[in-house]
């Protein structure tokens, strides 16, 4: 307890709270709709389009990252819904594609052009999130400060619309609903949300952060705003608890957050169970 | 100009037509019935006439003043994915959705039109559940006061009657004749003739024969007298 008392003193600690906290929150608010539409797929193939343009980043030696994976990754996810509009099964092997071509491509990338005497940590960091939500300079918190805050603001402005566009589309569009343009929506700000949390835990791991607290709220409410509530709650609790663990028990900061994240979805299933 | 004109429309998926050659109009305050077998194209119809689903050829025109907002429909089938999580009186609300406008946040009016709704179709005491852990009785009406919310001019209805039980049907027909009455235009696809022919004013028969005019009309022409006999003779 005291050794975490000195660490929080430091401030790159205390920006890493704050920011872990801001991202786990955005990261979940969107959960429902992601599990529950096929975006969760567009989701997982997001991440790996982010992996690919870091490395295009890392290569081309910039110093911030963001500019790069940041517009790739939203002009990826306006694509992608293009392509599923289509046909169902179209539009899945696309994703598959995209998301397995980039995170190759990515990983080549690395290999020729790296710099670096550890291509592996290099890479591996870049997958499962290293220590660097503690390295995060002053310009990339407030980054990340203003985009998940714009995230929770649009999500918070736009939330009936949300929900009945994720619950029911084609009665959406009867009534004369542009669910087109609440679609490109959502997955804007899912590419977003997936571009911050890749700070937090890895492009790898995002799924895990997006849809864990989604599915652990769905196991004890059952109305849409109960269970957005409980799994921003959560989301933002896994995230808090994980960080400190992993500042206080030296271990990646990542994988302990989305191992809290499990840990509370094993509580909730239990308490799920119990209840029925 | 009437509300809805259809001139010489042909329907179908992938570029084949089920149904070609379809006119008919619809004016504010018409009680249309869709009748046809199974299989003959009225929810597809239906689908087109809401532009869910891009026509073959032909042209659909609103007309009137009505426009797409003020459009209220109860599908035939809702693919809800298994787990949703949404309470009754949130689906109901999101009936309200096309009222919004530039508006965020719904009013209290809309939340009041929501539970009056609600009251009607009776469902009121579980406006706190979970759709998906409602009878399938239930969830049609549950998404009938959906629709409700968001009729303002003109309500579709695939099956609307379909797994009610016969008191909830009764009240049904009664509730969508009364709203017709207040000069909600109607639109209902149905298999139950003897209902079609006692409230609707005017009738589209789709199959290998088409046929559209008024309910007096149809009942004088073969088509309309065979399929009435029909039913009855498998009513008993
Ligand atoms: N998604 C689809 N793709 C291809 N064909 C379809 C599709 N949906 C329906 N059909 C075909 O179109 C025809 C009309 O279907 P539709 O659902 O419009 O019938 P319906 O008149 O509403 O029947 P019911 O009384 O059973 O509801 C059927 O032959 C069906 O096989
Ligand atoms: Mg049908």
């Amino acid at each position: 307890m005291d050794k975490l008392f000195v660490y929080l003193q430091y401030p790159f600690v205390r920006y890493a709270l704050i920011v872990g906290v801001l991202i786990a929150l955005c990261s979940s608010l969107l959960g429902v709709t992601l599990v529950l539409k096929r975006f969760s797929f567009i989701g997982d193939g997001l991440s790996h389009v982010a992996f690919g343009a870091m490395a295009v980043a890392g290569v081309l030696n910039l110093s911030n990252e963001m500019i790069v994976v940041l517009p790739v990754t939203v002009i990826c996810a306006i694509l992608l819904l293009r392509t599923g509009n289509d046909t169902k099964i179209k539009g899945d092997a696309a994703i598959a594609m995209i998301s397995v071509g980039a995170l190759a491509f990515g990983y080549l990338l690395m290999n020729i052009f790296s710099t670096s005497a550890n291509v592996s940590g290099d890479v591996c960091s870049t997958l499962f999130g290293s220590t660097s939500i503690l390295t995060l300079s002053r310009w990339e918190v407030w980054l990340c400060v203003v985009l998940s805050l714009a995230v929770a603001a649009i999500f918070i402005l736009f939330y009936n619309r949300i929900f009945a566009v994720t619950f029911d589309e084609n009665f959406s569009r009867a009534a004369g609903v542009n669910a087109d343009r609440y679609n490109l929506l959502i997955a804007v700000i899912t590419a977003v949300i997936i571009v911050l949390a890749m700070n937090l835990v890895g492009s790898l791991l995002i799924s895990a952060l997006v849809i864990f607290p989604a599915l652990s709220a769905m196991r004890i409410y059952g109305s849409f705003r109960s269970v957005t509530i409980c799994s921003a709650i959560l989301s933002v609790v896994s995230a808090l608890g994980g960080i400190l663990v992993s500042i206080a028990f030296g271990t990646p900061v990542g994988s302990t957050i989305v191992a809290a994240d499990a840990l509370v979805f094993g509580i909730c299933w239990l308490i799920g169970s119990l209840k029925k | 100009m009437a509300y809805l004109c259809v001139k010489d429309l042909s329907l179908g998926y992938d570029g084949k037509a089920i149904l070609s050659n379809l006119d008919f109009t619809v004016n504010e305050g018409d009680y249309l019935c869709i009748v046809g077998e199974n299989g003959s194209g009225k929810t597809t119809l239906m689908k087109t006439l809401l532009h869910l689903q891009q026509p073959i050829s032909g042209t659909i025109t609103f007309g009137d003043g009505l426009s797409s907002n003020e459009i209220g429909y109860l599908p035939q089938q809702t693919l809800v994915q298994r787990d949703f999580p949404a309470s009754v009186a949130e689906i109901v609300l999101s009936g309200c959705q096309a009222r919004l406008k530039n508006r965020f946040f719904y009013s209290r009016e809309e939340k009041k039109l929501a539970e009056e709704n609600m009251e009607r179709m009776r469902i009121s005491d579980l406006s706190d559940k979970c759709y998906r852990e409602l009878s399938g009785g239930q969830q049609q009406r549950v998404l009938l006061a959906r629709a409700l919310c968001a009729a303002r001019k003109i309500l579709l209805l695939d099956e609307p009657v379909t797994g009610l039980d016969p008191r909830v049907s009764a009240e049904l027909y009664g509730l969508i004749n009364d709203l017709n009455r207040q000069g909600i235009t109607i639109i209902m696809i149905s298999h139950d003739i003897s209902a079609a022919v006692r409230y609707a004013s005017h009738i589209l028969h789709i199959g290998s024969k088409i046929y559209f005019g008024t309910k007096e009309d149809y009942l004088k022409t073969s088509l309309g007298q065979y399929f009435l006999q029909a039913q009855e003779v498998s009513n008993g």
